[in-house]
């Protein structure tokens, strides 16, 4: 008989890791699935200077490798494998992965969200040759170079910043005439001499042979074409949630997030859902890992009431 | 794995003839690279015999990897006789099983 863990959470990012060491902390048998990379999106942001407490070179991965640790402490197991299919459908939940078959009495869907590509011709052609959507990872090749960034958020700005420490420009390129990004990150990204902006514009084609080599920009108000030289493209324009698996098993909206009560319960009992997967309206380290332990906390009670009468 | 360099690429990848060679690009900065790294080394241990595993890191070596048009990471090239057979960009590279999937392709 395979063993029945008391709960089985899919995705090893903030959400996930904070259910992990909240759910372990309570003594319950938790295994954390994680096909990729432990620690989620937040390993490739450079900067966390909104995660209360962390002042000083606190980075993404050094933050996320913290949870972590933490949570093995408490006896979180963790696994890598790639889920394949699920069956929510008996009082025991069902998660089919690659390698194994998990079972758990309740499951935590931690799966988190993908940057959103930015919708441009040849994007996919030049991914991995000037176009990226991590900063951190890439950031490196374009010492010296010219790079744009897609967008006008947080993360785009944030990221912006940060490409400058390495490039010798950054564009930002925005569809609208004003940022969205919070006002400290705007203060910043305008003061840099190295920032310059592209206002009401969006990337029509990425153009390049082997690698990147320039962008097709239509201004929105004039419907004018122009093109821009650079070696590389960073595009934050936004998340695709990581749900595909879960469609017809727990209710999702026209966007494919998940939609939870307070307590993080999906329509399906003993499912939960926690961080970037769920419908929310911000989407950070902080509330992912808020979530987490909400789930956590939630999912015991439901296991407590289902399964120790 | 057979770590490779400016000074070795040339002899080790591209003028190597003997089976197909499997490099590894990854950075100093690199997360998702550095927790696929024991798994490539796995997978050497697996098919080390049919297929020479090399690793690049491109942090020290970003001349080279923007030469062999690697500019994202993680990437991984398999080359055959000195030529690049199949590229896996970030993109294409979800776990491990979608490398193990290309390096299969060449035994």
């Amino acid at each position: 008989m395979p063993k029945i863990y008391d709960i089985l959470i899919i995705g090893g990012g903030p959400a996930g890791l904070s259910a992990g060491l909240y759910a372990s902390r309570s003594r319950l048998s938790v295994l954390v699935i994680e096909k990729g990379k432990f620690g989620g999106q937040a390993t490739t942001t450079a900067e966390l200077e909104n995660y209360p407490g962390s002042i000083e070179n606190c980075t993404g991965p050094a933050l996320t490798e913290r949870m972590k640790k933490q949570a093995e402490d408490f006896g979180t197991e963790f696994v890598k494998d790639e889920v394949q299919s699920v069956d929510f459908s008996g009082d025991i939940k069902v998660v089919n992965c690659l390698r194994e078959t998990y079972q758990g009495k309740a499951v935590i869907i931690a799966t988190g969200a993908n940057p959103k590509p930015g919708g441009f011709k040849n994007e996919q052609n030049l991914r991995g040759k000037g176009v990226s959507y991590c900063a951190v990872c890439d950031a490196d090749f374009f010492e010296g170079l010219d790079v744009a960034v897609v967008g006008g958020g947080d993360s785009a700005i944030t990221e912006a910043i940060y490409l400058t420490k390495f490039a010798e420009t950054v564009t930002v390129i925005h569809r609208r005439d004003a940022l969205r990004a919070v006002k400290s990150l705007q203060e910043k990204a305008f003061k840099n001499p190295k920032i310059k902006f592209i206002w009401n514009s969006t990337v029509e084609e990425a153009k390049g042979d082997e690698i990147l080599e320039s962008l097709v920009l239509k201004n929105k108000i004039t419907g004018e074409l122009s093109e821009l030289p650079v070696n590389g493209v960073f595009v934050f324009v936004g998340l695709i949630p990581i749900t595909e698996v879960f469609e017809g098993k727990v209710t999702l909206d026209d966007k494919g997030y998940i939609p939870t009560d307070e307590e993080m319960r999906t329509n399906v009992p003993g499912v939960f859902a926690a961080g970037d997967v769920r419908v929310k309206t911000l989407r950070q380290v902080i509330t992912a890992s808020a979530d987490g332990a909400i789930a956590a906390t939630a999912a015991e009670k439901y296991i407590n009431e289902k399964f120790n009468k | 794995m057979l770590e490779v360099n400016k000074e070795n690429f040339e002899t080790e990848v591209k003028n190597y003839t003997e089976k197909p060679v499997f490099v590894d690009f990854w950075g100093d900065k690199c997360e998702v690279c550095k927790q696929l790294m024991p798994d490539v080394h796995k997978l050497e241990e697996k098919y080390g015999d049919k297929i020479k595993f090399c690793s690049l890191n491109t942090s020290s070596n970003r001349r080279l990897a923007i030469g062999e048009r690697v500019l994202g990471l993680p990437t991984m090239i398999m080359y055959k006789n000195g030529e690049k057979a199949e590229v896996l960009t970030p993109d294409k590279i979800s776990s491990i099983a979608d490398v193990e999937e290309m390096v299969k392709k060449f035994i």
